[in-house]
C-alpha cells in the first residue's frame, strides 16, 4: 500500500491532470485544424528551457517553465507571422520554426553539458516520469498537516493547477472558443476577436505542453494533445459530448499506459519496467486506431456493416423481382440460373438461403417459385421501380431506352411517403410502364 | 572548461575557442583529415538531395509527412537492433537498421493515409498522432534494450539528435547514391511531379497515374529521410526537407529555378554547418545544419526581393504614401474650391501660387502629425507644395496634379454610382479604395464610357468637407 501511495499514485496523478488539460485542449486544436501547433509549440520548449537555464543558472522550476513558456508563445508568433507575411503554407511555416528552435535548444544543450550540467537530452523525450516520488507520513493522523502537503512533489502540484487553469480557461470562454472555431468571421464581428481568442488559446496550450513535457517529454505530450480529442470524434458530433469524452479517453490512456509500462513486463516475467511516457503515447495511438475501427457509427467497421446490409437488402429485392419477372412472362428460374444472373454467385446463394428460410421463395426440385407473402413484397417492388421508370419519362424526360437501369438503382428508395409523391408527381396513376408491362 | 553549478555568472560564459585560420582553411578544403572530409562530403550531398526532393514534397503539401515519417523509424531502429542481436547478427549493422527503418517510416506514413482517409480527422492530427505514439513506441523499444544491460543503446540514441562523427565512408558513398539517385530521378520525372505538385486534378484527367507518381516522390522522400537519420537526427531530418524549399521559394515563382536554388541553400547548409561543427567543440554537426540553414531561411525571407518581407513593406510604404499624397492633394484642391464661389480671383495670392492656410488641413484624415508633415516634405520635393511658415501654397504644378486626382475622384464615383448601384452617401468612401488604382489607360476608358468631359474636373457629386465633417445627405 505505501509503495503505491509513494511510487505509483504521484505519477499517475501527475499523468493524468496533464493529459486531461491537454485532451481538452486538444478538442480545439484538432477542431481547427491546427493539431500541429501543439507539435510545433511542444518541439519549441527545449532551447526556452535550456536558455533560460543558462541564463539563470538555476534549475528551479518556476524559471525553466518561464523559459519555456515565453519560447512557446514566440514560435506560436513566429509561425503566424511566417505563414501571413512570408505566404508560405502552414505546414512549411511549422515546420521551418519548430525545427529551427529545436535545433538551437539542442545545441544550447550541448553546451550546458559541456559546462558539466546535468541537463539530460534523454529526459527531454521521456519526461521523468518514474523519477515523481512522494513520501507519505507513516501515521494516518498526519496525513493533512502542511509539512506533508509540502512533500507533495512539484510536478503534481504544477500538473494540478495546469489543469485547473485549462478548466477555467475553457470555461470562460466556452461559447466564445466554440463559436470562433466553426465561424471566425461571425465571431470577429460580434465582437470577440478570434485572432485574439487564438493567441490566447495558444498561450494556453504553451503552458500545458510545459507542465506536461516535464512529466512525459516534448514528443510524447503530442499524443496526449491529440489522441484523446481525435478518437472522441469518432464517437460523437457535439461539442460538449466530445469534451467530456476526451477526458475520459485521457484517463484511460493513462491507466493503460501506466500499466502496461510499469506492470506489463512483469507478466512476462521481464524484470524491468519499460518507458511508462512511451507506453502512454503508444495506448493514445492504439485508441485512436480501435476507435476508428470500431466506433458504433462512423467507425470503419460500423459503415462497412451498414454498406453490407444495404447490399444485401438491394440484393434480396433485386431476387424477388427476377422471380416475379419471369413468372409474369410464365416462366421458371432455376437456382443455377438465378446464381448466374447476378455478381458475386455467393452473396447471392446466402441470400437466397435467407429469403427461404423467411418464407418468400419455395424450391420444388431445381425451380424456384415465389410465396404469396414473397410475391407481396415483389410486387411492392417491381411497383416501385415501374413508377419510377413512368416518372423519369413522363417528368424527368428521360429517353425510353436508357430508363431501365437508373430505375433499377431508383427502386430500392421505395418509402411509401415517396410513392405517395411519386403517383402525385404522375397525376393520375398509370397502369402500364413506358415499356408496356402491367404496373402491379 | 569544467565550470560548476554553484557560479552562475560563468554559465552566461558563452566564450569559445576561436579556430586559427589554417585550421579553418583546412576544413574547409577538406585538408582536415580523412574523417572530417568524409563528414563534410556527405553532409552536403545530403543537403543537396534534401532540397531537391524537399521542394516536391513542399510544394505537395507533404512536408509535415516526412517528420511523420522519421519519427516512426525510431522503433523501426530498435526492433531491428533487438531482431539482428536475437539472431546473433551485429545488431548495429546500418542495413539492418536502415531497413527497420524504413519499413517502421512507411508504416507510419500509411497509417497516417488510412487515418486522413476516414474523414472524420485532418491530415494534420493523424500526422501528430502517428509521430507521436510510434516516436514512444520507439522509447519503450529502446528502454527494453537500455534495461536488458548490453550498454548498446548509445549507438542506437544517436539515431535521435544524430551524429555525423560516426560517418563512414561507406555512409558518405551510400549519401552519394542516394543524391544521384534524388538528381536523376527528379531531372526525369520533372515533368510528372510538377503536373501533381500543380494541379493534381488536371494531371487525373490528363490520364497521368498521380498515385503511382505520387508513390514515386515518396519513395525518394523515405530514401533521403533514412539516409539522413544518422548525421542529422530523427528530430531535425524534416528540416533540410523543410528549411532550405521554403527559403527558395522567396526568390522565385519558376521551379526548375527553385529546385537549383533549394539544393544550392541545402549543399551549403550542410558543407558549412559540417565544417563548423568540426571545428567548434560541441556544436552537433545536424543542429548547427540546421541552423544555418535557418539562417539562409531568415535572410530570404526578409531579403528576397519579390516575396521577402523587407520588398513586401517598401511596396506598401510606397502605396501608401501615394494614396495619401493623393488624399493630401485632393484635400487641398476641394478646399479651394469651397472658399471660392466666384472663380479663381481670389486664390492667386502667391505668385503662380494658391494658397491654402496651415490650420485648415490640421484634421486631415486623421493621420499623424509626422505622417502630415512627411507628405508635405515629400510633395514640396516634387515641387507640388510650397512651404511657408504659415500656409501651404499649392504651386500651379500641384494644382494640376490635384485636379487630376480630384477628377480621378469623381469619375469613379460617377462610375459607382451610374453602373454600380453605390447610393451617392456612400459613393465617397468606395471611390476612396479603389482611385489610386486607376492607371492613365483606365481613366480614359472611364471617360470615354461616361459623358465625355475633356479635362474639366467634373463637379462633387456630394456636399464636400473633410473625412469627419462630412455628413451624409
Amino acid at each position: 500500500m505505501i509503495d503505491f501511495l509513494s511510487i505509483d499514485l504521484p505519477p499517475l496523478l501527475a499523468a493524468l491532470f496533464a493529459a486531461i488539460s491537454c485532451a481538452l485542449l486538444g478538442n480545439y486544436l484538432v477542431l481547427r485544424k491546427i493539431s500541429l501547433m501543439g507539435d510545433a509549440i511542444s518541439h519549441s520548449v527545449l532551447p526556452g528551457v535550456v536558455v533560460a537555464f543558462l541564463l539563470s543558472g538555476s534549475r528551479a522550476g518556476g524559471v525553466m517553465f518561464l523559459g519555456a513558456a515565453i519560447a512557446g508563445i514566440l514560435s506560436a508568433l513566429l509561425i503566424e507571422g511566417i505563414r501571413r507575411f512570408g505566404k508560405v503554407e502552414s505546414g512549411a511555416s511549422m515546420g521551418v520554426v519548430f525545427s529551427l528552435f529545436f535545433a538551437v535548444g539542442i545545441i544550447a544543450m550541448e553546451q550546458a553539458a559541456a559546462r558539466s550540467v546535468d541537463l539530460d537530452a534523454d529526459c527531454l523525450l521521456h519526461g521523468q516520469l518514474e523519477s515523481i516520488f512522494w513520501y507519505p507520513p507513516l501515521e494516518l493522523s498526519r496525513f493533512f498537516s502542511w509539512s506533508t502537503l509540502a512533500l507533495i512533489p512539484s510536478e503534481v502540484v504544477i500538473a494540478f493547477l495546469t489543469m485547473l487553469l485549462t478548466i477555467g480557461f475553457l470555461k470562460l470562454f466556452s461559447k466564445e472558443l466554440l463559436l470562433s472555431s466553426f465561424d471566425p468571421e461571425l465571431s470577429t464581428s460580434l465582437g470577440f476577436s478570434s485572432t485574439l481568442l487564438y493567441q490566447l488559446l495558444m498561450v494556453v496550450v504553451a503552458c500545458a505542453v510545459v507542465a506536461s513535457f516535464r512529466i512525459v517529454g516534448s514528443i510524447l505530450v503530442i499524443s496526449m494533445l491529440i489522441s484523446p480529442a481525435a478518437s472522441a470524434r469518432f464517437y460523437t458530433e457535439r461539442m460538449k459530448t466530445q469534451l467530456v469524452m476526451s477526458v475520459f479517453f485521457a484517463a484511460i490512456t493513462v491507466f493503460c499506459g501506466y500499466t502496461a509500462g510499469a506492470f506489463g513486463p512483469l507478466l512476462f516475467g521481464y524484470e524491468h519496467s519499460v518507458s511508462i511516457a512511451g507506453m502512454i503515447a503508444v495506448s493514445g495511438g492504439v485508441l485512436l486506431v480501435f476507435s476508428s475501427l470500431l466506433a458504433p457509427q462512423r467507425g470503419v467497421l460500423a459503415r462497412k456493416w451498414r454498406q453490407r446490409r444495404l447490399a444485401l437488402a438491394v440484393r434480396s429485392d433485386d431476387i424477388l423481382a427476377l422471380l416475379y419477372r419471369t413468372e409474369e412472362q410464365g416462366g421458371h428460374l432455376s437456382r443455377s440460373k438465378l446464381l448466374a444472373h447476378f455478381f458475386l454467385p455467393k452473396r447471392t446463394a446466402h441470400v437466397l438461403r435467407q429469403l427461404l428460410a423467411e418464407g418468400l421463395i419455395e424450391e420444388h426440385g431445381v425451380q424456384l417459385s415465389l410465396t404469396p407473402s414473397g410475391k407481396a413484397r415483389a410486387e411492392q417492388c417491381v411497383r416501385s421501380h415501374r413508377l419510377w421508370e413512368s416518372y423519369l419519362v413522363e417528368t424527368a424526360a428521360v429517353d425510353r431506352d436508357h430508363v431501365h437501369p437508373m430505375a433499377e438503382r431508383l427502386e430500392h428508395f421505395n418509402t411509401e411517403e415517396l410513392e405517395g409523391a411519386l403517383e402525385q408527381a404522375l397525376g393520375e396513376l398509370p397502369t402500364k410502364d413506358p415499356h408496356g408491362k402491367e404496373i402491379p | 572548461m569544467s565550470l560548476t553549478l554553484s557560479s552562475p555568472s560563468s554559465l552566461v560564459d558563452l566564450s569559445f575557442q576561436v579556430p586559427t585560420i589554417s585550421a579553418i582553411f583546412s576544413v574547409l578544403t577538406l585538408h582536415a583529415g580523412y574523417n572530417a572530409a568524409i563528414v563534410v562530403v556527405g553532409t552536403t550531398l545530403l543537403g543537396v538531395a534534401a532540397g531537391i526532393i524537399g521542394v516536391f514534397a513542399l510544394l505537395r503539401e507533404r512536408a509535415l509527412m516526412a517528420d511523420a515519417l522519421a519519427h516512426s523509424a525510431l522503433p523501426g531502429l530498435g526492433i531491428a537492433f533487438l531482431v539482428g542481436t536475437a539472431l546473433g547478427i551485429d545488431g548495429k549493422s546500418l542495413p539492418l537498421l536502415l531497413c527497420g527503418a524504413t519499413l517502421f517510416g512507411v508504416l507510419g506514413t500509411v497509417v497516417v493515409q488510412l487515418l486522413s482517409r476516414l474523414r472524420r480527422l485532418h491530415e494534420d492530427a493523424a500526422i501528430g498522432v502517428v509521430l507521436s505514439s510510434f516516436f514512444g513506441l520507439g522509447i519503450v523499444v529502446m528502454s527494453i534494450i537500455q534495461n536488458s544491460g548490453s550498454g548498446e543503446e548509445g549507438g542506437l540514441s544517436h539515431f535521435i539528435y544524430g551524429q555525423t562523427a560516426a560517418l563512414q565512408a561507406r555512409d558518405a558513398f551510400l549519401t552519394l547514391g542516394a543524391a544521384a539517385l534524388t538528381v536523376i530521378a527528379s531531372t526525369l520525372l520533372l515533368k510528372e511531379f510538377r503536373l501533381v505538385c500543380f494541379d493534381e486534378e488536371f494531371a487525373r484527367s490528363d490520364g497521368w497515374r498521380v498515385s503511382r507518381i505520387d508513390l514515386m516522390m515518396m519513395t525518394l522522400v523515405v530514401i533521403v529521410t533514412v539516409i539522413g537519420l544518422q548525421s542529422v537526427g530523427i528530430l531535425l531530418i524534416i528540416a533540410l526537407l523543410v528549411v532550405p524549399p521554403a527559403a527558395a521559394r522567396f526568390w522565385t515563382e519558376r521551379l526548375p529555378v527553385m529546385i537549383g536554388v533549394s539544393a544550392a541553400i541545402g549543399g551549403v547548409s550542410g558543407y558549412v554547418g559540417a565544417s563548423l561543427s568540426a571545428l567548434f567543440p560541441r556544436f552537433p554537426a545536424g543542429a548547427v545544419i540546421v541552423v544555418v540553414a535557418g539562417v539562409f531561411f531568415f535572410l530570404s525571407f526578409a531579403f528576397a526581393p519579390a516575396r521577402g518581407v523587407v520588398a513586401l513593406f517598401v511596396r506598401r510604404f510606397l502605396l501608401r504614401t501615394r494614396v495619401t499624397e493623393d488624399h493630401l492633394l485632393r484635400e487641398l484642391y476641394e478646399r479651394l474650391e469651397q472658399s471660392n464661389g466666384d472663380g479663381d480671383s481670389l486664390l492667386r495670392i502667391g505668385e503662380g501660387s494658391r494658397v491654402v492656410s496651415l490650420p485648415e488641413l490640421s484634421t486631415y484624415r486623421g493621420s499623424t502629425p509626422f505622417a502630415r508633415w512627411l507628405h508635405r516634405m515629400l510633395l514640396q520635393q516634387k515641387g507640388y507644395l510650397t512651404l511657408t511658415d504659415r500656409s501651404t501654397l499649392l504651386t500651379e504644378r500641384g494644382y494640376l496634379a490635384a485636379a487630376r486626382k480630384v477628377q480621378n475622384h469623381r469619375l469613379w464615383e460617377e462610375y459607382l454610382l451610374t453602373h454600380a448601384d453605390i447610393p451617392a452617401s456612400h459613393v465617397d468612401s468606395s471611390a476612396d479604395l479603389v482611385e489610386h488604382t486607376l492607371s492613365p489607360e483606365v481613366v480614359e476608358k472611364l471617360k470615354r464610357k461616361l459623358r465625355q468631359r475633356g479635362t474639366a474636373v467634373p463637379e462633387s457629386l456630394h456636399p464636400l468637407g473633410s473625412a469627419f465633417e462630412r455628413e451624409v445627405p
